[in-house]
């Protein structure tokens, strides 16, 4: 089992917020009642400072823990809301993951199934492979895809070694089918009626494919174990697991109760939940719907009981903070005009001349390591920063994003602007040397304390609003290790 | 062999606008409300200033930059003029150049001015400007406030100190300035102001609120500098001579390496340790008559109170409270209001906290006058607790 072509690993990213559905409601009722009908469970809200390529770094990071980074030999990033038209997208994940130069990367998009449709080309193409998605879905204010929709992001490795399920067997089927749409240069979706897109599309695409996709195979429809159907229309999921003859026990939570429906992450979110509880021998099976349908069929093999333990989808899920604030939200998706303020007028823009000669540093969070006295230090200077030594030219690349770290000194300010006043701040020390002034993520009021554990995180920097370009770095937030 | 600054230089004259919102003036305005009243108390016209150091911080909110505006302003017969800059310590680098122009022998008589208008940004604190090149990538999302808010925090775990202590002799320092300010008419802030105030104000960055950060003003100080003897020749007496001028700049070990923690100032440390040998002073403690920190906020003066070596480390809360740096106390800190409530005029501030150490020493204080003070020290901080620049300066009676 050493030698053999499958899934070798998965990770899942959740923003920490989870927007409760009754706020969303309780706001908009008023003008579209239909609303209170929806206002069950919570969908998980994007900070400010994330979006569809910090997510995926954070999958990625979980799926990569305690792998070398030269195991990826290729990485999508699959996603509809990528923050760049014309940027390769998946290039700053692989910056950030220090994955090198030597590597195809790719973006996937213009439908739900991108995901999928990544991890199916991955798979066929037989190389080692990352496949990442990840979304930050906008939704216009009252609107049922408000409730309906969630931010997240999802990562599956891809290669040689001892795979945890090996594909048997893949089928797409791909069907000009229009249920919504998003136009080249609009912010939301469009869709159409539920009752066709459930009839017309769900009810007939997706049956077709599994059915191609077990004929093909030759394996029978009731050996499946997990069947992973991300869809939000009540009852769809096990109406085509009764049509095609699926046990209704492998249905799938479709986790829509706990962060919503993530877009085109969400087929590889749901497949990393059911293999985190799966076990040598489930099947398990993933449909996703968009203008089509893409089916994938797995069996977990025995190195599923063996599998280097990582956050998943579980983690992902615990690592919560409920939201209440609806107008919060609204702000963090710039759909109302806030009085920003005067400090908020700022001009960010970004010497890309910069940015590039510094590309390690800025995005890979790459300082140094002396050659000469061992000193640890971020950013790397042309000398070393140790009074004892001061070496010139003494240092090898250390990235510092997965090294923990703790608080030394830390505020809360209300002055500077922030999106999410206040702004948490201070310095942190890394475990082992090194330490610098950072923006922390995701604290809780009163809760940062001097000594407190920090991990790293990828964020928005900055949003250069005038150019449209956002700029990335890393902050550190609170580390679950204690 | 060097043998530093001591008693090499004396104070001609000097003069300090108003500070506060003077909404009615330019930055040109204040410089020259500045220079006239320098330029009557050294006694000597404009064309016996052979070279001038100009120090503004924020040149593009208000003046430009160079030397230009301070020669086209006070219309100086095509000398030398340096713009300087180096943060919160700009006015007094702006001396330093003076001091050591004349100390060299290159000229008999310099001036040093600084001046900044912060008050044309349309908001409170100070302008919100870009950190240069590289650091827009990287630094946090740091405010003044908030960098030096973060000494409370290492303070408070380093010597284990409650959070109300704390506060509360964070509290002091500021009414003791207020009470100070309170007799001072060139003060930006002249009110009075209670325990309770300071206490009950509004958080500006956790846990400095908005009593515990100094006023943000427009004005503008100078200095007149030149040799004992031609200050003799000019009629002065009882001279103010410079005996000590350091200044320590962070190069990274804070930020990125050593032992620092984050509750103190490694660069006051060392400045103030070279100052004291520049000036031949044993027991600072025992030594100096009265002070003027760098009051940007509340906490900076209490930790720098232990950095100047007045305060042993961990116990300045002491001293605070007992009323040790009160203006009636044994060394009062801030006697002209301070930052606090003087104001701080960034390219300003250092030349104002000398003006008040040489009117003392003159005797020309007022209601603030102390009793027969011998040696004034001033210190500015510019930058972040974790990368600054940090100035010493004494004073003190020639020859004393």
């Amino acid at each position: 089992m050493t030698n053999h072509f499958g899934i070798l690993t998965y990770g899942a990213y959740l923003p920490r917020r989870r927007l409760q559905r009754k706020a969303i409601a309780a706001a908009n009722a008023w003008f579209n009642p239909g609303l209170r009908g929806l206002a069950k469970g919570e969908r998980a809200m994007a900070n400010w400072d994330e979006d569809a390529v910090t997510m995926a770094v954070e999958a990625a990071r979980d799926c990569l823990a305690g792998l070398a980074p030269a195991t990826v030999g290729q990485l999508m990033l699959a996603s509809t809301t990528h923050p760049y038209d014309d940027r390769q997208n998946a290039g700053i994940v692989a910056n950030a993951l220090h994955l090198g130069s030597a590597l195809r990367v790719l973006d996937v998009t213009g439908s739900q199934r991108a995901g999928t449709s990544a991890l199916a080309t991955a798979l066929a193409a037989g190389s080692s492979t990352l496949v990442a998605a990840g979304e930050h879905r906008l939704a216009k204010a009252a609107s049922p895809q408000e409730m309906h929709y969630g931010d997240g992001a999802a990562a599956l490795l891809v290669g040689r070694g001892a795979p945890i399920a090996r594909l048997i067997a893949a089928h797409a089927e791909s069907v000009d089918f229009v249920h919504q749409f998003r136009g080249h240069d609009r912010s939301h979706d469009y869709a159409w009626e539920e009752r066709w897109i459930r009839d017309e599309g769900y009810m007939k695409i997706v049956p077709a494919a599994l059915e191609a996709l077990f004929k093909a195979s030759g394996t029978a429809p009731g050996a499946v174990t997990h069947f992973c159907m991300p869809c939000t229309l009540p009852r769809v999921a096990a109406g085509i697991a009764n049509r095609v003859g699926l046990s209704e026990n492998a249905l799938r939570d479709n986790l829509a109760a706990l962060c919503g429906d993530t877009g085109a992450a969400h087929p590889l979110l749901m497949l990393a939940h059911a293999l985190e509880e799966s076990k040598p021998g489930d099947q398990i099976l993933v449909a996703a719907f968009g203008q089509g349908c893409d089916a994938l069929l797995f069996e977990a093999t025995d190195a599923i009981s063996k599998r280097s333990p990582r956050g998943g989808v579980r983690a992902a899920l615990a690592r919560r903070k409920e939201e209440t604030n609806y107008e919060r939200f609204l702000a963090f998706n710039d759909h109302i005009a806030l009085e920003r303020g005067m400090r908020a007028e700022a001009d960010h823009g970004t010497p890309l001349s910069t940015l590039y000669r510094n590309r390690d540093m800025v995005t890979g969070l790459v300082g140094g390591r002396c050659r000469k006295c061992g000193t640890l230090q971020f950013p790397r200077g042309r000398y070393c920063v140790n009074p004892k030594c001061n070496a010139l030219d003494s240092q090898d690349d250390q990235p510092f994003s997965e090294i923990g770290a703790t608080v030394m000194s830390y505020t809360a300010d209300m002055l500077t602007y922030s999106p999410d006043p206040p702004a948490y701040y201070g310095m942190i020390q890394f475990d082992g040397g090194g330490r610098m002034m950072a923006d922390f993520a995701d604290v809780d009021d009163g809760k940062v304390e001097v000594g407190m554990p920090m991990r790293m995180m990828f964020r928005i920097k900055e949003n250069d609003a005038a150019r449209g370009f956002v700029r990335y770095f890393w902050k550190a937030a609170p580390s679950a290790r204690q | 062999m060097a043998t530093g600054i001591r008693d090499k230089v004396v104070i001609l004259g000097m003069g300090c606008s108003k500070f506060g919102e003077r909404w009615d003036r330019n930055a040109e305005d204040l410089m020259v409300e500045a220079f006239e009243e320098g330029l009557k108390d050294a006694g000597i016209g404009r064309n016996q200033i052979e070279a001038a150091w100009f120090g503004t911080a924020i040149e593009e909110q208000h003046v430009g930059k160079s030397g230009v505006p301070l020669a086209m302003t006070l219309r100086l017969p095509y000398i030398p003029v340096t713009r300087v800059e180096n943060y919160c310590a700009t006015g007094t680098e702006a001396f330093r150049g003076a001091v050591y122009a004349v100390a060299s022998g290159a000229v008999d008589i310099a001036l040093a001015l600084g001046v900044e208008k912060l008050k044309d940004t349309g908001y409170g604190g100070l302008p919100q400007r870009g950190r240069g090149g590289l650091n827009n990538f990287f630094w946090a999302n740091i405010s003044a406030p908030g960098s030096f808010a973060q000494l409370a925090a290492a303070y408070r775990a380093k010597h284990r100190v409650d959070a109300k202590d704390l506060k509360r002799a964070m509290a002091h320092i500021s009414v003791k300035s207020h009470d100070n300010g309170a007799k001072n008419p060139k003060a930006h802030l002249r009110n009075r102001i209670t325990e309770e105030d300071v206490l009950k104000a509004p958080m500006i960055a956790d846990p400095l609120g908005l009593y515990d950060c100094c006023g943000v003003s427009d004005g503008s100080a100078c200095a007149i500098v030149t040799t004992p003897d031609i200050a003799r020749g000019l009629g002065k007496k009882d001279l103010v001579a410079v005996k000590a001028l350091q200044l320590a700049v962070s190069n990274g070990q804070e930020v990125q390496f050593g032992e620092w923690d984050g509750s103190y100032f490694a660069t006051t440390r060392v400045a103030a340790k070279r100052a004291y040998r520049e000036a031949d002073i044993d027991d600072p403690r025992k030594r100096i008559s009265m002070f003027d920190v760098h009051d940007c906020f509340s906490v900076t003066e209490l930790v720098t109170m232990e950095d100047l070596g007045i305060s042993e480390e961990g116990k300045a809360i002491n001293d605070v409270l007992d009323g040790f740096y009160d203006a009636s106390g044994r060394i009062p800190c801030q006697i002209d209001g301070g930052l606090k409530c003087f104001g701080h005029p960034i390219g300003a501030s250092g030349l104002r906290m000398l003006y008040e150490m040489y009117l003392q020493l003159s005797g020309r204080a007022g209601e603030r006058q102390r009793p027969d003070p011998v040696l004034g020290m001033t210190h500015n901080l510019g930058g972040f607790p974790s990368q600054n620049v940090s100035s010493v300066t004494i004073v003190g009676s020639y020859g004393a």
